[in-house]
């Protein structure tokens, strides 16, 4: 694994030239063009069906691109697709875990599917980062959302894949759960790995990504840092206005979201 | 074939098979319609069917256990259709895993499922009167038709599975197998049918069956008939094996 690494190191963590994809009809793709540099959080921006879980699904292997290239960790998607999977994790827009199965049943398997050494241990520790280890005996079925996408998450770690792509990771979440999941993926790029996430929030790009795109009607319109992104509006102008707070600044003050993050 | 195969499948295995144990109402469900038409057909009609046997529970019994597997089948279908439901199968898929394993789970899993469901169902047999004197070497050949009935019917159980848009439709393709047997020599000999009738009974896929394992259960010769039912088993198998690989291709690619 480590060799691996290395070896692809001095290619970008995702290069993906001229994709494109249609279904029957349907152009969804039509020629997208980025380049996501290794330990970066990528934010890919877009309405529904602008193209972004079809983008992802191709570069996760689930899905073959109809022209254009595409690599991962140094692999290309569609010639080396096993290598691709050994490089990466997919979480999806729905919590992909097992319900019937307990919080740490469902870590358990990943890791020996994996074929990792130890996967009782790799699956305490996860539940252990992930606020889980009480809820881990427990049957998933029970969880809330915000637990369930956690194990989700989590499980997308196991076996320290170098990429990561998040496909709208806080889609149905309530806002302290969103914080939770937030603040997972600054620790996952703090510690090298390359995550590509899909949003359709702005404030979620503008928290968390180092580069942004804007994919619309299958292409990408816009690409850069949000400093860069900003500049493209004319140039801010000084207004005084009275500051209200937010619902969502009230929401978490009363439900004391914000005292929890710090704890975590 | 994947070095991993083994080991991958080993652990979706144990992954649908802790689901049947948690929710073991699905070998109860798969045994107790089969069970039903036993006692109606052995208790209230069967004294009015001659079969030519001295007992009708040990006549009826191999088309009961046909029928066991056509139902017990269709929790495959339900399973897989789920996974694909719920993005699992899409996290399997994107894992480095061998992606065949995936299917195979499934399909081993509806192997041991169905075993028990026939075990519980000739339980019940044997306490309604039936009796056989196989031997052990009779048994095995009873047990390695079913076998491969099973693994047959599952196959064909994936497609649906794989390729269905709602929960009903992956399972209700089942149906029909289920009520096959009826039109075969399971329940009455096929001689007192009419002609048509006749004609589709002795040559479908459940008589054969049927008649073979009646046969291994009263030492009778099973003659060249146990090939025909081998021949239907297996050519069942490879078609729905050919056709789920082929689905599953789609899914993937």
């Amino acid at each position: 694994m480590l060799t691996r690494m290395s070896m692809a190191s001095t290619a970008g963590a995702i290069r993906v030239e001229g994709l494109e994809k249609s279904f029957k009809d349907l152009k969804v793709l039509r020629g997208v063009d980025i380049e996501v540099a290794r330990g970066s959080i990528f934010a890919l921006l877009g309405s529904n069906g602008a193209g972004k879980t079809t983008l992802v699904r191709i570069l996760s292997t689930l899905l073959r691109a109809d022209a254009g290239t595409a690599t991962v960790n140094g692999f290309d998607v569609a010639a080396q697709g096993a290598d691709v999977r050994e490089s990466i994790s997919l979480t999806g827009q729905f919590a992909a875990v097992d319900e019937i199965l307990t919080g740490r049943e469902n870590l358990v398997m990943v890791a020996k599917l994996r074929h990792l050494k130890d996967p009782g241990a790799i699956a305490d520790d996860l539940l252990r980062r992930f606020s889980l280890t009480e809820a881990g005996g427990r049957r998933v079925a029970t969880y809330s959302g915000g637990m369930r996408r956690r194990l989700d998450i989590s499980m997308s770690l196991i076996g320290n894949p170098p990429v990561i792509f998040l496909d709208e990771p806080t889609t149905g979440l309530d806002p302290e759960a969103r914080l939770e999941v937030w603040q997972a993926v600054k620790e996952l790029a703090a510690g090298g790995t390359t995550v590509l996430l899909t949003t359709q929030h702005l404030e979620e790009a503008e928290h968390l990504a180092d580069r942004i795109a804007i994919l619309h009607e299958g292409r990408i319109i816009v690409n850069g840092t949000l400093a860069e992104l900003k500049q493209l509006l004319p140039p801010a102008k000084v207004e005084y206005v009275e500051r209200q707070p937010t619902l969502e600044d009230v929401f978490l003050t009363l439900v004391g979201a914000r005292k929890n993050g710090e704890n975590q | 074939m994947n070095r991993h195969f083994f080991g991958d499948t080993g652990v979706l295995l144990s992954r649908s098979l802790r689901h049947i144990a948690r929710s073991p109402d699905t070998i109860i469900t798969t045994a107790i319609m089969p069970i039903a038409f036993m006692l109606l057909f052995v208790y209230v009609f069967g004294g009015a069917i001659e079969t030519g046997s001295d007992s009708y529970v040990n006549y009826l019994l191999p088309g009961i256990m046909i029928m066991t597997i056509a139902s017990g089948i269709s929790y495959t279908a339900y399973r897989l259709f789920q996974d694909l439901q719920g993005g699992i199968f899409e996290r399997f898929q994107s894992m480095p895993i061998a992606r065949s394993s995936v299917l195979w789970a499934h399909v081993l899993t509806s192997l041991v499922a169905n075993l028990i469901s026939l075990v519980v169902v000739v339980l019940v047999a044997l306490l309604m009167g039936f009796r056989s004197g196989a031997d052990v070497l009779g048994w095995l050949v009873v047990t390695g038709i079913l076998v491969l009935f099973t693994l047959a019917l599952t196959w064909l159980a994936v497609i649906p599975g794989l390729t269905a848009k709602s929960v009903d439709g992956a399972s209700a393709f089942a149906y029909p197998l289920v009520f096959l047997p009826f039109i075969s020599s399971a329940f009455v000999p096929t001689e007192s049918m009419p002609g048509p009738v006749r004609a589709f009974a002795e040559n479908q896929p459940v008589t054969s069956i049927v008649d073979a394992l009646r046969n291994l259960f009263t030492e009778q010769p099973v003659g060249t008939g146990i090939w025909t039912a081998l021949a239907w088993c297996a050519g069942i198998l490879v078609v729905a094996y050919g056709f789920a690989t082929l689905a599953y291709r789609r899914k993937i690619s």
